[in-house]
């Protein structure tokens, strides 16, 4: 369970995040959603310890560890999964052997032992099937030259093969055609259990009809203002954010 | 507010395994160089007249040279006269015929650098000869080779027991009048090693050389030479460690190959001198002269590098093509962090028609180290059909180390066809972060992504280097980032 106490983060010295509190319980979907630059990327680098951000005051804990205590690879190996909104790309490095690494220091961080090439890629053939991931783009270097859709596939694969208790996916959509959106969004929905969360970042309701949240965040100006059930997304979809700016300012 | 720009920062004390000394009576000759200090080297190697001579005359051409300026190097005023030219760790009755006669903290000393030099203890496949300041200590598997004809021994052994074919190579390749270090080589070189593969054979084993350093305010000036006759084929790999002190310490080696006709030599190097401290303090420097002759046609040459040591490295393995059709090939990794300078990079001059020759060149520059490509391709007027591809990548960790590339042409005849390619790329803390979003550490993503860049090279290393190297890789460029 994610525990978020009026966390504030700033960025060369610019708060960006002004007092968030959320909390995420097992099984449950959450949706953020809030126009640009309101801080949803923020938020999700910070609950990831991406260390360009500073936190300046508030608390995380994940299922009872203080997250500000733990390096960003810990928190990875704790189970927490950012799909990226924009994933970087790595030449040189082949994606079996970055997921190897991947899988294999999370295995050593649970105490399991290493796995063997061949149990390994037998996981990766799993795993690339939920996604529908094309072999030729395991083979790759991390991300380089792939299509902008192709790489949040791949960030997808990517959860897939951690199997995150709590996954983070900043507008994974975006970017995606209208096959591969479904395709990756029953992927996300066969990886999720009572035992999993789900935050999902996005601007538009057609991800979420088929990720369906349990309760639906407006993220504005570094604050959630406003959260409810999934119909919130869908009047957003609607109205978009005047009222809403409106509300905040009386 | 500055966590993001730590995140690549200063190194920190970088960890160097190989720094230890061994507590051995070491028989050193005073500090200095002079005629006498010649004649000294060359009576206690019991060398015949003919190469005492060739030392002199390298001496006193030695005398006339300044030390050469043109590299991207800043090198400290050397004291030739504060530095002894020989140093012999062997206990005193000479020669060891059996691996008992060696003195047992010398083999232990290699055991450590995982040399282990009992053959039957040794890696299997790979044959050692093993030399320790200025002497060689012991060469494995000498018997097994000279089955074959093909003699592995000490440089100082081939002058006692093949004079004929020493006299008649040593120098071919690289002259004492080359340059400034391959003078002071040429007079004062101690030991290396000595190979010579017959007509039509194949060596069935990797030869390799150990170079370590372990006297204090010593040299080192190794010189090895290779010769591989027609339709001969060997790979040959040397390897060097040396302890940490706070001195630096000189390394002035020659190695010369001759290639005849239709026949191979590979040649790999992995380089660990010791490179200094986190603050540039101490470390080798290591000045060397690589050369090999594709004299024969359809003679083939291949260097493979992996420099990751020494405080400064000059150094440019480069072959001549003079055999019609011949080929060589110049493969380089080239790390520095910290405080160290590497210019290194390669020759290749065609001679011969339709020779062809490859320069990969791969340099990884972090903390405030300056690594140099430097790189000639020349194609003589008569040549037709020379052939060249060179490609020169940079790679970047930080920004307060420096990346150059220095690549010359010098093509007088217009059927042939060089190719240039560089690239230059930085790791950047965005890939770093994204590895670590995935359980990767930043020390290991490092290693990784270095990996990956310098994977073309790597492979050529013979199997069981190719592993070695990836770690040492990776150890290199430990602290490199916060
Ligand atoms: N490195 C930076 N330096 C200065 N400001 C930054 C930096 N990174 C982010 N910001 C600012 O922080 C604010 C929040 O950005 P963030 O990426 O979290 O927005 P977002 O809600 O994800 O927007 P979008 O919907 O466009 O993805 C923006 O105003 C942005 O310009
Ligand atoms: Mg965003």
């Amino acid at each position: 369970m994610l525990e978020i106490k009026d966390l504030h983060a700033s960025i060369n010295g610019k708060e960006i995040l002004k007092g968030i509190n959320l909390v995420v319980k097992p099984g449950e979907v959450h949706a953020i959603m809030g126009p640009n630059g309101s801080g949803k990327s923020t938020l999700s680098s910070v609950l990831v310890g991406n260390p360009a951000f500073e936190v300046t005051k508030g608390s995380i804990s994940f299922y009872g560890k203080d997250l500000m205590q733990l390096s960003p690879e810990d928190r990875s190996h704790e189970g927490i999964f950012l799909s990226f909104q924009y994933p970087v790309e790595i030449p040189g490095v082949s994606m079996v052997n970055f997921m190897r690494a991947a899988v294999n220091e999370q295995r050593k961080y649970r105490n399991q032992l290493s796995l063997s090439a061949s149990e390994f890629l037998k996981l990766m053939r799993e795993k690339r099937a939920v996604v529908e991931m094309d072999n030729k783009l395991a083979n790759r270097s991390v991300n380089e030259g792939f299509s902008g859709g192709e790489k949040k596939r791949n960030e997808i694969f990517q959860m897939a093969m951690l199997e995150p208790r709590l996954s983070i996916l900043d507008e994974t959509d975006s970017g995606l055609d209208i096959d591969a959106l479904r395709i990756v969004a029953q992927g996300v929905n066969t990886l999720k259990s009572a035992e999993t969360s789900t935050i999902v970042i996005t601007h538009y309701q057609r991800l979420l009809d088929y990720i369906k949240p349990d309760i639906v965040h407006v993220l504005y100006n570094g604050r959630i203002v406003k959260t409810a059930g999934p119909e919130l997304a869908l009047q957003l979809e609607e109205r978009g954010y005047d009222w809403i700016k409106e509300e905040v300012a009386e | 507010m500055k966590k993001g720009n730590n995140l690549i920062k200063k190194f920190t004390k970088e960890k160097y395994k190989y720094g230890f000394t061994t507590d051995v009576h070491t028989d050193i000759i005073e500090k200095g160089l002079s005629e006498d200090v010649i004649r000294l080297i060359s009576f206690k190697k019991e060398e015949p007249e003919w190469l005492l001579e060739l030392r002199l005359k390298a001496y006193r051409h030695w005398l006339t040279l300044e030390m050469p300026t043109w590299a991207h190097l800043t090198i400290p005023e050397i004291d030739y006269q504060a530095i002894s030219y020989y140093a012999d760790p062997r206990q005193k009755k000479k020669g060891p015929k059996s691996i008992e006669e060696v003195d047992p903290e010398l083999l232990k000393t290699f055991n450590k650098l995982g040399i282990p030099l009992e053959e039957q203890l040794a890696l299997s496949g790979m044959a050692v000869d093993a030399v320790m300041d200025s002497v060689s200590v012991k060469t494995t598997f000498k018997e097994t080779l000279l089955d074959k004809g093909i003699i592995f021994c000490s440089f100082s052994e081939a002058v006692r027991e093949h004079p004929d074919l020493v006299r008649k190579y040593l120098g071919t390749v690289v002259g004492y009048r080359d340059n400034f270090f391959a003078a002071l080589n040429s007079a004062v070189f101690s030991d290396g090693s000595f190979v010579y593969i017959p007509k039509g054979v194949r060596c069935p084993m990797e030869l390799s050389t150990y170079f370590r350093i372990n006297a204090a305010n010593t040299g080192q000036f190794e010189r090895t030479l290779i010769v591989a006759d027609d339709d001969s084929y060997v790979s040959y790999l040397e390897g060097c460690t040396a302890p940490m002190r706070d001195e630096n310490q000189l390394h002035a080696a020659i190695v010369e190959i001759m290639v005849h006709d239709r026949a191979e030599v590979k040649y790999s190097t992995v380089q660990n001198w010791y490179p200094g401290d986190a603050e540039g303090k101490g470390g080798v420097f290591n000045f060397v002269t690589k050369r090999g002759n594709c004299k024969g046609v359809n003679s083939k040459l291949s260097w493979t590098q992996v420099e990751t040591g020494s405080a400064i490295t000059w150094k440019y393995p480069s072959c001549i093509l003079t055999g019609d059709n011949s080929s060589a090939e110049f493969y380089s990794v080239a790390v520095t962090n910290n405080y160290q300078q590497a210019d290194t990079g390669t020759k290749m001059i065609h001679l011969g028609n339709n020779t062809k020759s490859t320069i990969i060149s791969k340099g990884i520059s972090a903390g405030h180290s300056q690594n140099s490509y430097r790189g000639l391709v020349r194609v003589a007027e008569k040549t037709i059909g020379a052939r060249n591809y060179s490609q020169c990548d940079s790679l970047l960790l930080g920004d307060k180390c420096g990346a150059h590339t220095f690549p010359y042409m010098d093509v007088h005849n217009e059927t042939a066809v060089v190719e240039h390619e560089a690239t230059t790329s930085k790791i950047s803390e965005d890939q770093l972060f994204y590895c670590n979003q995935r359980g990767i550490k930043t020390e290991d993503a490092i290693g990784l992504i270095v990996n990956g860049y310098a994977k073309e090279v790597i492979n050529k290393l013979p199997m069981e280097f190719a592993v070695e190297a990836q770690k040492l890789l990776a150890v290199s460029l430990e602290g490199s980032v916060g």
